[in-house]
């Protein structure tokens, strides 16, 4: 679709839609997407809270079933939950939770928590043999076997917990990985140990991660491509470099201009003439035409009737806008 | 489990529980309400079981009759007086312990059980139609009045006591399903479950392994609660002749059959109703400590 390469992709997202039934209406958290991510790489979805783009991740992961589009996982449709899932294909795609606070279970040690995927995937019973296994995971993730084996959650920090989390996700041996936010409730310094851990792993198993963040500077150090997601829909995708140096979208442009710098050189970089203002709308009620004409400084008529089409702006780059259309002509 | 293996990982498997009961004691005897209910309770339990030994006159439970001796106040030889039949309160009130607190056992132990797991399973399953089911039956039970509940089964089977909890236990699992219901349902959504659901863990085993030990503190607290409250839904039910029959030493009988000598002879019935209120002051002190300790361990 939105790409073209040589290399098959890992995974594919066909025109995506997943809607939630709620009291009031119908929540379009996605609402038609496309992209594929590369072996290897790490593709970055990139949003405002109630943009779809933890939705996007849990849909792929298979928490539940997509309004309709599909899924491909190396060509097999997977666009059903879970445990519908062929076994082979479930134990490839592993997610790491936001909250590491919620992703362990309180009452199991780190042990119980690391030693069930093996259990479940290995078939390994033997207790030594549990043990050696987390073990060799707990190194991965750079918690000394020694002293973390038998930790309850409750003994370790916001940072040791989410490597825990990776270390679960990582025992089932994925290729593929949802990082669902991994460092957004941890502190900065600790934000940084993850991440290395993280590009260190991916280096080590040829792993691919698509990377949930609101957070551009992690995902301008941390992703190859990445794509910007507006109510549900991705307003502008392409290489991190590029839409870092040429940002196309309004939007893209007004997050980009809404990083903190501490230098004037960095100030400079940053793309002119566009202050954030409103908040994210309602994906309950998203406005007729440009999902972000409300926000936008430059919307004119056309913005505010029909939906903008993603191009192709430069060589995989693309974005959805009627200006740049305009721009170009 | 004391295998002495070898093993390099920090297990401190004991010293762990140790470590964690210590904790918990520390949070329980901030309160000196909490020490008096557990002393209570110690009291209590202890007479309960040794009810035949420490008796003063152990034969004044039972079909015992000395007309001699009968409306003696208060005394050394009595300290609670007897009764119309002549049989010592003080050692029936101490038997009474023994009635009550087989109740409270009883039906805790029947109603219980089945009403955590039918709320762990109706939680767990919220909004489908098994949880539909569940809960809506029982709301049934929950929504008659519980002791009326208990006085309509009982009259119209014979009032004895084994109908009697029968009838208390009846009403009484839909609160543990209720309970269950509620943490279940919000336990359910964290990521840890969530996780565990995509791993394609056992639907069982996620249940009974995972969600069941994080409610074990609200359901403890309840239970030594409802200890109290089951004694006392006993002792009404004793009280309108429809629970233990006489000469059961039960406390709530021994009230009502008091309560015709009142006001002149009132130590017959006084004493056993102060016992009531003595066990059940102890429980809910208890409860009260032990609900402190989770709420503290929680953060």
């Amino acid at each position: 679709m939105a790409q073209v390469n040589s290399k098959e992709p890992i995974l594919r997202v066909d025109h995506l839609r997943k809607y939630f039934r709620v009291s009031l209406g119908i929540v379009r958290a996605v609402d038609d997407i496309s992209f594929e991510v590369m072996p290897g790489e790490t593709f970055g979805l990139i949003g405002e809270s109630g943009s779809g783009k933890s939705t996007t991740g849990h849909v792929i992961v298979g928490m539940y079933a997509p309004t309709s589009g599909k899924i491909y996982y190396k060509g097999i449709d997977i666009s059903v939950p879970a445990p519908k899932r062929p076994r082979h294909v479930r134990k490839e795609i592993q997610i790491v939770f936001q909250d590491p606070a919620s992703s362990l279970n309180p009452s199991k040690t780190v042990f119980d928590i690391v030693a069930l995927p093996i259990k479940l995937y290995k078939g390994i019973k033997k207790k030594e043999e549990l043990e050696n296994e987390v073990a060799k995971l707990l190194e991965l993730v750079e918690l000394p076997p020694e002293y973390y084996m038998y930790r309850y959650p409750r003994e370790l920090g916001g940072g040791e917990k989410q490597a825990v989390a990776i270390a679960r996700a990582l025992a089932t041996e994925p290729s593929f990985i949802v990082l669902d936010e991994p460092t957004s409730a941890l502190d900065v310094s600790i934000q940084a140990k993850i991440i290395n851990t993280l590009v260190n792993l991916q280096r080590k198993f040829n792993l691919s991660y698509l990377f949930i963040t609101h957070d551009l500077g992690l995902a301008r150090n941390f992703t190859t491509r990445l794509a910007i997601m507006y109510l549900g829909k991705i307003v502008e995708i392409g290489p991190t470099e590029r839409v870092f140096e040429n940002p196309l979208h309004p939007y893209t442009q007004m997050l980009l201009s809404a990083i903190p710098v501490l230098t004037e050189e960095e100030e400079k970089l940053k793309p002119r003439g566009i202050a954030s203002r409103g908040e994210i709308g309602s994906p309950m009620n998203p406005p007729p035409g440009c999902r972000f004409n409300p926000r936008c400084p430059f919307a004119d008529e056309v913005c505010r009737k029909i939906e903008p089409q993603l191009i192709e702006a430069e060589k995989n780059h693309w974005v959805a806008c009627h200006l740049y259309i305009k721009r170009v002509q | 489990m004391a295998k002495a293996r070898s093993s390099v990982y920090v297990r401190r498997g004991f010293s762990r529980r140790y470590e964690s009961l210590r904790r918990a004691w520390y949070y329980f005897k901030r309160s000196p309400l909490s020490l008096i209910g557990l002393a209570i309770v110690s009291i209590t339990i202890f007479i309960a079981l040794f009810a035949p030994y420490i008796a003063p006159h152990p034969e004044s439970a039972g079909l015992y009759m000395n007309f001699e001796e009968a409306y003696q106040p208060p005394s050394w030889k009595h300290p609670f007086g007897t009764d119309a039949y002549g049989r010592d309160v003080f050692s029936r009130v101490l038997f009474g312990f023994r009635y009550s607190m087989m109740l409270a056992a009883v039906v805790l132990s029947l109603a219980a059980p089945p009403g955590i797991i039918l709320g762990l399973i109706a939680g767990y399953y919220r909004g489908t139609w098994i949880d539909m089911v569940i809960m809506r039956f029982a709301d049934i039970f929950i929504a008659v009045p519980p002791l009326v509940l208990a006085l309509a089964i009982t009259s119209v089977l014979t009032p004895n006591i084994f109908n009697a909890m029968m009838a208390v236990t009846l009403m009484w699992w839909p609160w543990y399903t209720r309970l269950m219901y509620n943490m279940v349902s919000s336990i359910r959504n964290e990521y840890y479950v969530i996780a565990l659901e995509l791993l394609g863990a056992k639907k069982s085993y996620i249940m009974f392994r995972e969600i069941l030990p994080n409610c074990l503190g609200p359901i403890l607290t309840k239970l030594t609660l409802d200890v109290g409250w089951v004694i006392l839904i006993g002792a009404a039910l004793s009280f309108v002749g429809l629970g233990a029959q006489p000469p059961t030493p039960d406390l709530g009988t021994m009230v009502a059959e008091g309560g015709q000598y009142l006001p002149t002879y009132w130590w017959i019935s006084v004493f056993p109703a102060l016992a009531i209120a003595f066990i059940i002051l102890g429980f809910n002190l208890l409860g009260d400590g032990i609900r402190d300790i989770f709420a503290a361990t929680e953060r």
